[in-house]
């Protein structure tokens, strides 16, 4: 069986999916009882939780899929470093980054004909 | 007017959660759900499953990789670690959230029911407003901008389905790119402690690193390598603060 067949595609997301982030979730729950805001575990459980999110975004950026597979790399790094340049200048506006390094994405896969 | 914060009664917090909705968290938000509809119909994924995706799995990071493993035809079991992977982060997040949305007579129910909601946004977003709102109407004005996040996007999924095919290349790509571009801007802006801008950078590079010496597992490793590692450079510059002052 493969995930296209009716039922099984259900089934394959409730289970890698929607019970594979909800356990984490009710485990939050769970933990956010006992966990102190101040304790020196729940700054290294934060630090790992944004070190897995960190890795994601790294992943996301330098091996996309769909139309950015065929773009080059120094495009998208370079996007990025010049939106995070512009976040960092103006104030730390997420807005500010996020527009500028997608402008600088665009105006690149325009010039490189895509 | 007189009417002190008890009487707003429930309700009118439900609704002003709702009206979250109109933010710029939420429409960025709402852009990268077009970026992932064109994700996953280039990736052959029906329109239905993507809206039973959206309502059951909602965190976006997760889907991503859930709809990777899909479409690399991996295993329940491969498919259901990598996910669980990726998804560790909501437990610490929704650890964080709890102790500012309960108050001693808040169901454990009720919080379990509406940890289904937290993912970024709403994390980032319930973070910073909760505070204006009075403890007891915390869980209605989180429930209310939630429950609407997931609904709204669930809507726009199953109707932005059916025109992303044909969007240009640039603007596909351009969609694509907004979520972790948004994903890296909010997380460094929303960070209360400095680990958290550490063990991003680290994170940022454990990954790739990771994924070139061992594929299988570079997310948890990076994660569980990077974060400690981040944490202990924090600690040790936060010691060496300390005895210097």
């Amino acid at each position: 069986m493969t995930w296209q067949d009716g039922w099984w595609a259900y089934a394959f997301i409730a289970i890698a999916g929607w019970l594979a982030t909800d356990i984490w979730r009710w485990l939050g729950v769970i933990a956010g009882n006992r966990l102190r805001d101040d304790s020196e575990a729940l700054n290294w459980v934060r630090a790992v939780a944004t070190a897995l999110v960190a890795a994601v975004i790294a992943k996301l950026i330098l091996y996309p899929t769909g139309v950015l597979e065929q773009s080059p790399l120094w495009l998208r790094l370079g996007s990025v470093a010049i939106g995070a340049t512009a976040f960092f200048l103006l104030g730390r506006k997420p807005a500010i980054g996020i527009v500028t390094t997608i402008a600088a994405l665009a105006s690149g896969l325009w010039w490189l004909g895509f | 007017m007189k009417i002190d914060e008890n009487g707003q009664s429930s309700v009118v917090w439900f609704l002003t959660g709702m009206r979250g909705l109109f933010s710029l968290p939420a429409f960025i938000l709402m852009l990268s759900f077009v970026g992932f509809c064109s994700l996953t119909a280039q990736a052959g994924i029906p329109p239905e499953q993507v809206v039973f995706m959206t309502g059951m799995v909602w965190a976006l990071p997760a889907k991503v990789i859930l709809v990777s493993s899909m479409m690399s035809g991996a295993s329940l079991a491969a498919a259901f670690l990598a996910v669980s992977l990726s998804s560790v982060r909501l437990m610490p997040m929704v650890a964080a959230l709890i102790p500012e949305l309960r108050t001693s007579k808040t169901p454990t129910w009720l919080l379990l029911f509406l940890s289904h909601f937290v993912a970024i946004t709403a994390w980032v977003f319930a973070m910073e407003r909760v505070q204006a709102v009075p403890r007891d109407k915390r869980v209605a004005f989180f429930a209310g901008f939630g429950i609407t996040l997931v609904v709204a996007n669930m809507v726009l999924v199953g109707v932005v389905y059916h025109f992303v095919a044909d969007f240009p290349p640039i603007a596909a790509g351009c969609l694509f790119f907004l979520t972790p571009i948004y994903f890296l801007a909010s997380i460094w802006h929303s960070a209360r402690h400095p680990v958290v801008h550490i063990a991003l950078l680290i994170g940022l590079i454990a990954g790739p690193l990771f994924y070139w010496l061992v594929p299988e597992f570079d997310i948890l490793l990076a994660g569980v390598g990077g974060g400690t590692l981040a944490w202990a450079a924090e600690r040790l510059w936060r010691r060496r603060k300390e005895i210097d002052a």
